[in-house]
């Protein structure tokens, strides 16, 4: 399947909007759920690290240290990941399936259209805008941490900033966006292939759906396991 | 025309097609008949080369497939159309938009020149104010006539139909089949119908194939079918009281 998604392009000028809508429906799209999402997770971060240094000896700073390290290293990138294996992964491979069920990919093959690359590489392209959604969701996430602390009274302002700045090591934000542009290839491949190669009907459309969004969290998962590994080992 | 050469196709153990040979000539509506399972549909995705066959040939006039490049395939893939059962139309565009998809895909036409191609074809098969409509939104009979608009567009050399009056009702079925021979003679397209509507064969067979068991049983015309004595045929074609009670009339008026 990879070879064939690049082989025999389309047509630029039809790929260039294919790319756009694709941008639109994939990225924009789930924009507001990954603002919601990062923004909640990042505040129960905070408050679960709050409540576990009751040592009065520790500094309020390591609140936004442990919560900046969590959302950048894990939350945004992999939580983030599983919620558009979710989301993405499940449109894709319906609706890929539902044109494979009605002969609409038939259709295109018949006029002597890699189907293949008319569908899937588009979404494969779009996904790459997908870090900046995942740098979205690592602000909010902040964001989100820091409103926590303060307005719950866990830790003043000052010294959750203080704690966001301390040992950082910028290679912690590359390492987050190696792993989100893996993950983007896996979201826009996994469900793609489920949708494609699907066989039967309506009701077969809505498994292939649920295997997908369970294969692309499986895959996401060993990934970030292997990747921490390399990376970070 | 089109000419097979004893073709074969098999999955797995299953021999699907069994040495099939036939001529499908150009300006004719050609038919393929027969039960379900009998492999019409394995033979017209050969056809149209989307399965390709174990043994034997397929001619388009005299281009024979197997020894096409990738670049010529592609080539006489556009020189093709097929009217889908389910029709097929890209639910995420616009009537109109379906059917300048293929102009869009493949011609360096300007967009008045493309938007006149498309007005008249859809004038062609009367769908005069269905243009901005999305799929969902027109009837059966509807989008079989914007499926018919979208495989004419390009001006093709082969037509092919798969089941074009399933879902319709009859007297939409009988203007879809009549649609479909008047553009066939119009534009002198080989049109190669699979069918298992008996009124398509009557009206427009005018070369009818019968297939069993993977391979070609019967072969002639709506007016021989009246005539022969092939019993799987006459099972086949007869199975109705309706068609028994014309074939009988017909061999009551030959008497």
């Amino acid at each position: 399947m990879a070879w064939e998604v690049f082989k025999k392009p389309t047509k630029w000028s039809i790929m260039r909007s294919l790319i756009l809508k694709e941008i639109d429906e994939l990225i924009f799209g789930s924009l507001g759920i990954i603002i919601f999402i990062a923004f909640f997770i990042g505040g129960v971060v905070t408050i679960q690290t709050a409540l576990n240094l009751n040592n009065p000896f520790l500094p309020k700073s390591l609140i936004g240290f442990a919560a900046r390290q969590s959302v950048i290293l894990e939350f945004a990138p992999t939580f983030t990941s599983i919620i558009m294996a979710g989301k993405v992964g499940s449109y894709i491979t319906s609706s890929i399936g539902t044109m494979r069920v009605t002969e609409q990919i038939d259709a295109l093959e018949v006029m002597g259209i890699n189907s293949l690359n008319y569908l899937v590489f588009p979404k494969i392209i779009a996904m790459f805008m997908y870090p900046f959604a995942v740098a979205i969701a690592m602000f909010i996430g902040v964001l989100g941490g820091w409103i926590a602390a303060v307005f719950g009274g866990y830790a003043p302002s000052g010294e959750f900033i203080k704690g966001l700045q301390m040992d950082f090591e910028s290679f912690h934000v590359t390492y987050a966006f190696i792993k989100t542009l893996v993950f983007a290839y896996v979201i826009a491949t996994v469900p793609s292939y489920h949708g494609f190669y699907m066989k039967g009907g309506a009701l077969e459309v809505g498994k292939a759906s649920t295997t997908s969004f369970v294969w692309t969290s499986v895959v996401i998962i060993i990934l970030n396991y292997i990747l921490t590994q390399l990376m970070l080992g | 025309m089109i000419k097979v050469e004893n073709i074969h196709k098999s999955f797995g153990d299953a021999h699907v097609l069994k040495g099939i040979s036939a001529t499908f000539d150009s300006g004719k509506t050609n038919l393929i008949i027969g039960q379900s399972g009998s492999g019409k549909t394995v033979f017209l995705k050969c056809l149209l080369g989307l399965f390709e066959p174990e043994q034997g040939n397929i001619n388009y006039n005299e281009r024979m497939y197997s020894s096409l490049s990738t670049a010529e395939k592609r080539d006489l893939r556009q020189e093709m159309g097929m009217v889908f059962q389910g029709s097929a139309l890209f639910d995420s565009m616009t009537v109109e938009d379906n059917v300048m998809f293929p102009l869009n895909m493949f011609t360096k036409q300007s967009r008045a020149e493309k938007q006149e191609r498309v007005d008249f074809v859809l004038h062609r098969v009367n769908l005069v104010d269905a243009h901005k409509k999305y799929p969902s939104e027109i009837s059966g009979g509807m989008q079989k006539r914007v499926a018919i608009a979208r495989a004419i567009v390009m001006n093709p050399s082969y037509l092919f139909c798969d089941e074009p009056n399933s879902g319709l009702d009859p007297k939409t079925a009988i203007l879809i089949d009549t649609l479909i021979q008047e553009i066939t003679k119009e534009y002198n397209i080989t049109t190669v119908i699979n069918t298992h509507d008996m009124n398509s064969v009557m009206e427009i067979g005018e070369k009818i194939i019968f297939l069993k068991d993977g391979l070609k049983e019967w072969e002639g015309t709506n007016k021989e079918i009246f005539k022969t004595d092939n019993t799987a045929v006459t099972d086949f074609v007869y199975s109705s009281e309706l068609f028994k009670k014309v074939r009988q009339m017909y061999i009551e008026e030959r008497n």
